[in-house]
């Protein structure tokens, strides 16, 4: 009982940074109906902008915000740089644009800071409370679930009932008609990159401390996990990215604990499967749809 | 234009078997002429191209994206090392019968993911094939006994047959294997497209409903093109087998299915040449990238050795899918078009329905 | 021009290229000897997820040639060392070995690293009678004379270093209870295989593995605690040992630990930990080696030396040690091939017992054995020094020999440190 008390905490709070990644993912993908197989590669480039400033300054809290910053940065360049060259007709061109920019990106930061994986700090205290002899969560995971929650939250405020929220998400469903009604459809594509790529920023940012460390390729397994999480919950619904972030995340850390950790990418490949032959729309998207 | 009237998409026969005997020929007798590295080096250019041919067909005639051709060029591979080890005899009964069992582990493979694949769209079966290469590694080593682990399956050496030990060399022997295999594939993968099936896989592509109104039963269509893609692939990692002596997981991993794609993608989409092409840009580009950073001072030779490559393949796949959709091979076509007088220049290039797609005369 | 046409011009144009391409390369005959060089190459990770913490070692073997290289060479030549970059990719591995051996024509194959990826090359260099010196894998698998004539081990092979450390744990901690976290391939299965040897089939209170591409051995860790394991082995790389004990410390959870070599190198943790925290995780932290680490060691002075002259003074770490070590012995193995050296006379060298190299315990090579340390020594962490323990040396073989302390000496500096014959 003990051991599963804790296998569920410790999912739980990697199932929070999946379902971050996770709706980064959903935000391109609302936006511009494209998944973004450089997500995981933009955000580690952010989390090195985060590791250089926070070796300067001395500053966690400085290294967050210039990472998000970058990573801002990053979508709006990538946006207008690279993916506007995807086609209008052909999913594939958008993901092979991506694939490219992942190659780009991972091996410029192994030119520029090598293969070694440097340490990052957290500020907080990352040990467990230990309750009745169960260590349970830190308080570095509970930082984490709620950054997690206040982001979404966010997020679900801006597309339910701002006019930019609306706009991206009447832009996303029908672009053309979006644009006769004097939606300005190229921007609201550009921010839901910009937003994406902040929210991927953040959640490499929150994972790479938990992880051996920071590496041009720190992020890889991050995308596939993520990319598992958007699909069982839906790639259209954020709150499928959560609930699909925990589901995913608790199962990991049960077949891990109950089964063995060589397992874990063999048991991501069933459940992707799985959803895919039985809900190919997702777990969530149903409702969406008939909401929408 | 020679031949008689035929729909758009096929070709006859009797012309895909002689340009392919010809090729063959070119290639077996360029054997002769290679040291041995560079036959070395003409052998991977064969068996990549078993399985960039496999995704090319794919992706130019159904539209579906694979990041999972490497997984299935593994199992290929280990289907070839598994039955090469446990037959008892050797030579060359011993490599047919090992190549059979390859292609039909990594066809039944396909099969079971061409199932899924029938039903998902482009990102989604993009993801799920990705998710297939990241777990190879933890397939074989749960079922370790069979597979080895990282360690991977081991075959013995085989060496030149008696018969021609005198005239060729190891490396050309493994060479000339490679190119007739390859031409056998390449050659069915051409003529399964050329023909009906070829048809109902453009039809299908093109407009999924009118196909199936039409009495085509696209789902199957689907299923066949990506059982028949696997195969090919899976054949390619049989002949990586059979030159390396070995298959293991860390050679097929996510950056050599990147790769692939990128082979595929800077060669043409769809067009079988554009993937030969590009099997020969993804042997040669790392090889004189180490040539070139080997004078380097060692610092900087580590860092760029293998990242500039990589670095250099991403900007080329980002170019190509920005500036020439079409590939190398599109780009050599309108090039010609442009500079050859007894075409007329068409007054303005009639606007791709689809870029991705192949025009008539890329392929 | 014709569908046809436009098919056969392509064709003959092919040919041509092919036959110009073909016109430009020479063989040559003698392979890496000339009058006043020896070419030598290698295969490692520098890039690519497996690559960190490996590439220090090619760098610094390197950089220990450029020292000897300044200093006069071998018999008068100097030693010109290929590094190739195969990315811990068994296919790279194929590729990058035929061009060492038949593009840049190497006399010989030194400290090729990694079990998956040198495997995929051996029975290739041994067909081509190449010699395959010192491989940097502990696999039992290079020991093999009848099947690999010309491979020659480097590392103490696990079983080995697995035997010693639990006979130290068992000496040292009679009462506790041992378990193991091993990575789930070959490294993990025979270190493990030698920790039952000795400590019995029921001597380990719980086995856990972690596979290098999940970065997170929570679970693992959590299972161990809840087992209530005091001792724990460790079958890991440096990343995970770090993990490992950084993990453990988050859940507050208290043990020994006792790594493999391969993942008990103090500096390359420190790199993982931080240099604020590393003293208090690695405090008390039991590992083997069997190479010279004590920091006051006089090879260790002198690679201290060449690192800063030589290597642009990279971080000083067991790699540095473990990169110049085999440099020497392959210096030491040329030397006494004579002044003329062929591949014949370079193994012969090594199978006649007449190379001592650097290591804390004579060197194993011989006709039938081409297993280079038979045996490793203790080396626990006190207050950020990772040293050897005085006394606790141990001989033993892959099998079910016995465990016995070694007393000799270790292998005493010469001179400058290049080998004469």
């Amino acid at each position: 009982m003990d051991r599963l008390v804790f296998l569920l905490g410790t999912g739980l709070a990697r199932g929070a940074v999946l379902a971050l990644f996770a709706l980064a993912l959903v935000l391109i993908w609302r936006g511009a109906r494209v998944v973004n197989f450089a997500q995981g590669a933009m955000a580690v480039v952010s989390t090195y902008v985060a590791f250089e400033v926070t070796s300067l300054t001395g500053s966690y809290w400085l290294g967050l915000l210039a990472a998000l910053l970058a990573g801002g940065l990053l979508g709006f360049a990538v946006e207008r740089g690279v993916m506007r060259f995807a086609s209008p007709v052909s999913p594939l061109s958008g993901v092979i644009l991506a694939i490219g920019l992942v190659m780009v990106l991972q091996s410029a930061l192994g030119i520029v800071f090598g293969p070694d994986y440097r340490p990052m700090r957290v500020p907080f205290d990352d040990t467990a409370i230990v309750v009745g002899g169960v260590p349970l969560l830190s308080p570095y995971d509970l930082f984490v679930l709620v950054v997690a929650v206040v982001v979404m939250a966010a997020l679900a405020v801006l597309f339910r009932w701002t006019s930019l929220g609306l706009q991206m998400r009447a832009a996303a469903f029908a672009p053309e008609v979006s644009r006769l009604l004097g939606v300005r459809v190229s921007r609201t594509v550009t921010v839901g990159w910009v937003l994406s790529s902040v929210v991927g920023s953040l959640a490499a940012l929150l994972l790479v401390p938990t992880s051996l460390g920071l590496n041009p390729h720190a992020t890889d397994s991050l995308f596939v996990l993520g990319f598992t999480v958007a699909v069982v919950g839906g790639l259209d619904s954020p709150v499928g990215a959560l609930v699909g972030g925990v589901v995913v995340g608790v199962a990991m850390s049960l077949v891990t604990g109950y089964l063995g950790a060589g397992l874990v990418p063999i048991a991501v490949l069933v459940l992707l499967v799985l959803v895919l032959l039985l809900r190919p729309a997702g777990l969530f998207a149903a409702a969406e749809a008939r909401r929408a | 234009m020679t031949g008689r009237q035929r729909l758009p998409g096929q070709r006859p026969l009797l012309r895909t078997l002689l340009v392919a005997a010809g090729w063959t020929v070119v290639a077996l007798a360029g054997t002769f002429a290679l040291d041995p590295f560079r036959n070395y080096q003409l052998a991977l250019v064969a068996a990549y191209l078993c399985a960039t041919a496999g995704l090319t067909v794919l992706v130019g005639a159904t539209g579906q994206l694979s990041l999972g051709h490497a997984a299935l060029m593994a199992v290929g591979g280990y289907g070839f090392a598994l039955t090469t080890n446990a037959l008892p005899f050797g030579g060359i009964p011993a490599f047919v019968l090992a190549l059979l069992a390859g292609v039909l582990a990594s066809a039944v493979v396909g099969l079971l993911l061409g199932l899924a694949a029938a039903r998902l769209s482009g990102p989604y079966l993009a993801g799920l094939t990705l998710a297939v290469v990241v777990a190879l590694p933890a397939v074989a080593s749960t079922w370790s006994t069979v597979l080895h682990g990282d360690q991977g399956v081991q075959i013995p050496f085989e060496g030149v047959p008696d018969g021609l030990r005198r005239v060729v060399a190891l490396e050309q022997w493994q060479a000339m294997v490679a190119v007739l295999v390859t031409a056998a594939v390449v050659t069915s993968l051409t003529v399964l497209r050329g023909g009906r099936f070829g048809l109902r896989m453009l039809a299908v592509r093109d407009d999924e409903v009118a196909a199936r109104l039409s009495g085509i039963p696209a789902g199957r269509v689907k299923v066949l093109a990506f059982t028949a893609s696997s195969a090919a692939a899976g054949v390619g990692g049989a002949v990586l087998c059979f030159v390396a002596q070995a298959v293991s997981p860390g050679a097929y991993t996510v950056g050599f299915s990147l790769l692939l794609v990128v082979a595929v993608v800077i060669g043409g989409l769809g067009s079988i040449l554009g993937a030969a092409l590009g099997s020969v840009v993804i042997v040669l580009l790392p090889w004189l990238i180490g040539r070139l950073t080997s004078n380097l001072p060692a610092d900087a030779a580590q860092r760029l050795d293998g990242n500039l490559a990589v670095l250099v393949f991403g900007l080329l796949l980002i170019t190509v899918m920005a500036v020439a959709p079409h590939g190398l091979h599109g780009a050599l076509v309108a090039r010609r078009r442009r500079t050859t007088p007894d075409v007329p220049r068409p007054t303005a290039e009639p606007a791709p329905r689809k870029v991705l797609v192949p025009t008539e005369e890329q392929r | 021009m014709s569908q046809r046409s436009r098919s056969v011009a392509l064709i003959a144009t092919t040919a041509l290229v092919a036959a110009g391409l073909a016109a430009c390369s020479t063989p040559e005959p003698s392979p890496g000897i000339s009058e006043d060089t020896v070419t030598v190459g290698t295969h490692t990770p520098l890039t690519g997820p497996a690559a960190a913490g490996y590439s220090s070692i090619s760098a610094a073997t390197k950089a220990y040639f450029d020292y000897v290289n300044d200093n006069g060479g071998i018999n008068g030549r100097s030693i010109e060392y290929i590094v190739k970059d195969d990315g811990y990719n068994p296919a790279t591995t194929s590729t990058v070995v035929r061009e060492l051996v038949q593009e840049d024509e190497v006399f010989a194959v030194i400290n090729g690293l990694g079990t998956p990826t040198h495997s995929a090359v051996v029975d290739y260099l041994n067909e081509n009678d190449v010699p395959d010196l010192f491989v940097a894998s502990g696999s039992p698998k290079w020991d093999q004379p009848g099947t690999f004539p010309n491979t020659f081990a480097y590392n103490a092979n696990y079983i080995v270093e697995a035997k010693a450390l639990a006979t130290y744990a068992q000496e040292t901690w009679p009462d506790k209870t041992f378990c193991v976290l091993g990575q789930d391939d070959d490294f993990g299965t025979d270190f493990t295989t030698g920790l039952v040897q000795v400590l019995g089939a029921d001597g380990l209170a719980s086995t856990q593995t972690y596979s290098v591409s999940v970065q997170d051995v929570v679970a693992q860790i959590g299972a161990m605690q809840a087992a209530g394991c005091e001792v724990n082995f460790l079958a890991t790389v440096n990343g995970f040992t770090a993990l490992a004990l950084g993990t453990a410390a988050k859940m507050k959870y208290g043990a020994q630990w006792v790594s493999s070599s391969s993942g008990g190198d103090y500096p390359t943790l420190v790199g993982y930990l931080g240099e604020d925290v590393a003293p208090l995780l690695l405090q008390g932290f039991v590992s083997s080696n069997y190479l010279p680490f004590s920091p006051d060691d006089e090879w260790v002075t002198l690679f201290q030396e060449i690192n800063d002259q030589y290597n642009d003074g990279a971080p000083f770490s067991g790699n540095t040690v473990y990169g110049m070590s085999v440099g020497y012995l392959f210096a030491q193995a040329l030397a006494k091939a004579g002044d003329d050296p062929t591949r014949e006379s370079l193994l012969d060298a090594l199978e006649v017992g007449a190379l001592t190299g650097n290591g804390i315990v004579p060197l194993g090579f011989s006709k039938d054995s081409h297993a280079a340390f038979e045996g490793v020594g203790i080396t626990v962490v006190d207050e950020g020094v990772q040293d050897y323990v005085d006394g606790q040396i141990y001989t033993t073989d892959a099998g079910n020999g016995p465990v016995e302390p070694y007393t000799g000496e270790a292998v005493a500096l010469e001179g400058d440190g290049i080998p004469t014959a």
